[in-house]
């Protein structure tokens, strides 16, 4: 087995430990038609509106007026490549395709989609620099967050990575992230709730070899 | 919020927590459960090592404070962050409203912050006109109801499902479901609108990085990041020891942290954030960013000799997780706003001594914090140290004083002791146990049957007991301890037993006194020291080859504490870390040191034992193996519980202090053993076995409680 194979191995079994969604992809392509089927297929009102469907408050309930009864995608920091493929896609599938003005949407976005700067494989943790801020909402408030993660950026390690997050951290401002999963809490009676503020599913897709470079 | 003002109703409080049912079963099954994950979490990793990282990296944090925190503020300010200095709470929290006004805030979203619930800022905020709403999810409930935090790290863990869905619905208006999932989304779509509607968001961090001007920030909720994200000003919220130098020093932190504090490997979110980041919402399209250090007297605290390492704190909330008190009485009666043993230290320091003179005396020693910290926080010796500070001079209590005087002057204390053997007879009635005791003295101790005063002490008995072998290998001086000495000198005489026919010339000097240990408890540290300075000049470790004890406390205390305590004292303190050095367990001893102790025959009858592991010696003294496998040896089946390594409840005097939790860790201890079917409770330490058999003759259960010298006398061939 390659070491690559391993990082990539690792990496599937300590993110699904969290509740991460893994797969790998041969080529971007693919991971574009996972978003948008995922998108497509997911239910629409249930996942959309979390939390919606429950009693609120008065000011709670306008809240998801905010959101257009429209599927949505975010792909906020996209290259132009990707987007060219991407459009049309979304058009087929009736979806709409965002990528500035995310906070004009904080009432909740469908799908998230960003591509990842690093995968650290012990925890099943990406690292995405996300300063741009639309980049940052769209992993925050998008329901589903899939990231794309090729898999030469993953390290065994998140000491591995420490040159990198220097060099990010030095070209400030900046605003770096590690995320590992969904977002999650245990505060009421200790029982793990997936979705409490941030994205109810996280997926990664990993970009295998051969679209290297 | 712990508020006591004096011991009768702290004892009070304490007891109506007690009553709490749901919160005992929480904690309960949180400490069970943390306590069969702890190997888990850091299988594959060398914990001590990381251990000692994360101690050496804060300790060389908090000696160069000032220099990481000029480089911070250069690297920060150059990203264009406002940073600012409080040197108390109180400027903490002018500083942060001032900045609320200057850029008129209104609607203030918070995620989680120790620091500023150290300075109460919520509180601060709201008189001046502010919202304040806390985003994370048990922070926001507490937050609801008017509390404080239960936890550091599950602030709400004391509420159920169902107090939870009465407050939604008030605060909804709307009648909530009990489902934890659906609870859960109420508050994701609720407080959704708050952080949309927010002006400024305030944060505490995780890490200060001074080569970058980066704050760290760990979560799980991902509150943090809208926080730090949605309102056009963010003000982080920073206690100036978490400044790091580097990013290494912050990812070695983060190894041990989140594994320590909820078992997670990392949390789902870390936040990096350096510099002011662009934001949609503010005018200028930058974030308005500020970042406010906490002094509060921890610079001071940084050059104190003693305390400086209560600064090593990363927050995890471990130290909660594995006390048996916390486990009974919960973080509302366990602390004042920081919980658990680094809370019964900060406390002190930062909300005075008014608030912490009662609560610094609810700990047993047990050490189990101090096994458990993830710093390596020496947490009882701080906890014993800030006992001694809070102790003021004008209110020194009259029976601890007593004691003073009395253990210091070994002639005086023996000589009470032994005509505590007359004055007992009303109340023993010619049984082994006190019975009708005076309730003055012993008010509320009836849980358990306390031994009476032996009618022959073993220093009156030693002629007898002592032997000479012709060639001994090893030299050993017996440390008896007094309560082995005055009550119990069966057990030593059973050990000397043992050691018959071996080769070993055993020493009892007369002149030894008090270990010292129960002056240290009370908090009388100066006379703690004058005891270890006497055993020392009586027991010179050049003389022999181990220090021997049959009592764990003793042993910990002279090995732990002696050097400690003598810390200033030329020439004294190099015979206290030879002493300590030489100070051995009877059970290491028998196993380690006289290796070829006799197997029972086969025809023994087969015994079961269940085993209790003192605090002292299985933390204190780091021994776990001989003990079980000297039962096994010496012909016992050994039968393991889940409850081996904590702690009986007596922890010295605690269980005079505080005999309803002493009570309630006691039946814990005892419905464990009850389970396994032994027919014997092994221990190794008579305050242990004082406390146990005490329990077990009150109870009435079916097993005996041994010293484990008794329990293998009479088992060699």
């Amino acid at each position: 087995m390659t070491k690559q194979q391993k990082l990539i191995d690792e990496f599937a079994e300590k993110a699904r430990a969290v509740s991460t969604k893994v797969r790998v992809v041969d080529a971007m392509a693919e991971a574009l038609e996972y978003a948008v089927t995922l998108c497509r297929d997911k239910e629409a009102c249930q996942v959309l509106a979390s939390g919606c469907e429950h009693p609120l408050s008065e000011p709670a309930e306008d809240l998801c007026g905010l959101k257009q009864w429209q599927k949505l995608i975010a792909a906020p920091a996209m290259d132009q490549k990707v987007l060219d493929a991407l459009i049309p896609m979304c058009r087929e599938a009736g979806i709409g395709l965002i990528q500035k003005g995310l906070g004009g949407y904080a009432g909740g976005i469908d799908v998230g989609l960003t591509g990842a700067d690093l995968g650290i494989s012990n925890t099943g943790s990406i690292v995405l620099n996300c300063p741009d801020e639309d980049l940052r909402l769209a992993t925050m408030i998008s329901e589903v967050h899939i990231a794309v993660l090729r898999a030469e950026d993953i390290y065994a390690d998140s000491h591995d990575i420490e040159a990198a997050l220097l060099a990010l951290f030095t070209d400030a401002p900046d605003y770096t992230a590690f995320i590992t999963g969904p977002s999650r809490t245990a505060d009421i009676e200790r029982v793990l709730s997936l979705g409490v503020h941030g994205p109810l599913e996280m997926h990664v897709l990993i970009l295998g070899q051969s679209e290297k470079g | 919020m712990q508020t006591a003002g004096n011991m009768k109703d702290y004892r009070k409080q304490l007891v109506a927590q007690l009553k709490n049912g749901f919160q005992r079963k929480a904690l309960d099954n949180f400490a069970v459960a943390y306590r069969q994950g702890r190997e888990k979490n850091f299988a594959g990793m060398d914990r001590q090592a990381l251990v000692q990282g994360i101690r050496a990296a804060k300790d060389d944090a908090a000696s160069r404070m000032d220099e990481l925190y000029a480089q911070f503020c250069r690297r920060a300010e150059a990203a264009g962050v406002h940073v600012h200095f409080a040197a108390s709470d109180h400027q903490a929290n002018e500083i942060i409203s001032r900045i609320a006004e200057e850029n008129d805030c209104h609607r203030i979203v918070k995620s989680k912050s120790m620091t500023a619930e150290e300075t109460l800022l919520n509180d601060f905020l709201e008189n001046r006109g502010y919202e304040v709403i806390e985003t994370d999810l048990g922070e926001w409930i507490i937050q609801l109801r008017g509390e404080g935090p239960s936890h550091m790290v599950m602030p709400a863990i004391h509420l159920s499902r169902n107090e939870v869905s009465r407050l939604f619905t008030e605060v909804t208006g709307k009648q909530q479901d009990t489902d934890i999932e659906k609870l859960v989304k109420v508050a994701r779509r609720e407080l959704r609108q708050r952080f949309i509607r927010a002006d400024m968001g305030i944060s505490g961090a995780n890490f200060a990085i001074a080569e970058t001007g980066t704050l760290g920030i760990v979560s799980n909720e991902g509150n943090v990041r809208l926080v730090t994200t949605l309102p056009r000003v963010h003000v982080a919220l920073v206690g100036i020891d978490k400044l790091v130098p580097g990013i290494r020093e912050a990812l070695q932190t983060l190894k041990g942290l989140p594994r320590n504090a909820t078992g997670q490997a990392i949390t789902s979110y870390l936040t990096w954030i350096t510099g002011a980041n662009p934001s949609a919402a503010s005018h200028s399209g930058r974030k308005i960013m500020h970042v406010v250090f906490l002094d509060n007297g921890r610079r001071a605290l940084a050059r104190d000799p003693v305390f400086s390492e209560a600064l090593r704190c990363v927050r995890c909330g471990a130290c909660a997780n594995v006390c048996p008190v916390y486990r009974l009485v919960g973080g509302h009666a366990y602390g004042h706003i920081y919980i658990g043993a680094i809370g019964l230290v900060l406390t002190y320091f930062f909300h005075g001594r008014n608030r912490d003179r009662q609560l610094v005396q609810n700990c047993l020693n047990c050490q189990a914090c101090k096994d458990v910290c993830i710093a390596g926080i020496d947490l009882p010796r701080l906890i014993k140290e800030v006992h001694v500070l809070s102790q003021g001079s004008e209110d020194k209590p009259v029976l601890n004083s007593m004691a003073a005087f009395v253990l210091k002057r070994r002639r005086l204390f023996h000589g009470l002791l032994r005509s505590g053997r007359y004055m007992q007879k009303p109340v023993t009635r010619g049984t082994p146990y006190m019975r009708h005791l005076p309730q003055v003295l012993f008010r509320d101790q009836d849980f358990k049957a306390l031994p009476a005063i032996s009618a022959k002490p073993f220093r009156d008995r030693w002629d007898a007991a002592r032997h000479s072998p012709p060639h001994p290998e090893y030299r050993v001086a017996l440390f008896s301890g007094c309560l082995q000495d005055f009550v119990y000198p069966e057990q030593l005489e059973a050990g000397m037993g043992l050691l018959a026919g071996r080769p070993v010339e055993v020493t009892f000097q007369s002149r030894q006194g008090c270990c010292g240990l129960p002056l240290y408890m009370l908090g009388k540290r100066e006379a703690a020291a004058d005891l270890a300075a006497w055993n020392i000049s009586h027991i010179d470790p050049a003389e022999y080859d181990f220090i021997l004890t049959f009592c764990a406390s003793c042993g910990s205390h002279m090995r732990e504490n002696y050097p400690f305590l003598l810390e200033g004292a030329s020439g004294r303190r190099v015979k206290a870390d030879q002493f300590a050095a030489k100070v051995i367990d009877f059970s290491s001893f028998m196993q380690m040191v006289m290796p070829d102790s006799e197997p029972v025959p086969a025809a023994t009858e087969k015994l079961k034992a269940a085993y209790h592991a003192p605090c002292h010696l299985c933390r204190g003294l780091g021994v776990s193996r001989a003990p079980r496998a000297l039962l096994t040896k010496f012909g016992y089946e050994y039968l393991p519980h889940g409850e081996e390594e904590t702690c009986c409840g007596l922890g010295g005097t605690y269980s005079f202090k505080f005999p309803e939790i002493s009570a309630e860790i006691l039946d814990k201890k005892l419905d464990a053993v009850s389970g396994t079917g032994a027919d014997l409770l092994v221990t190794d330490c008579p305050g242990c076995v004082m406390q146990l058999r005490g329990g077990a003759v009150r109870q009435g259960r079916a097993f005996a409680v041994r010293h484990m010298a008794e329990a293998l006398a009479g088992r060699q061939t």
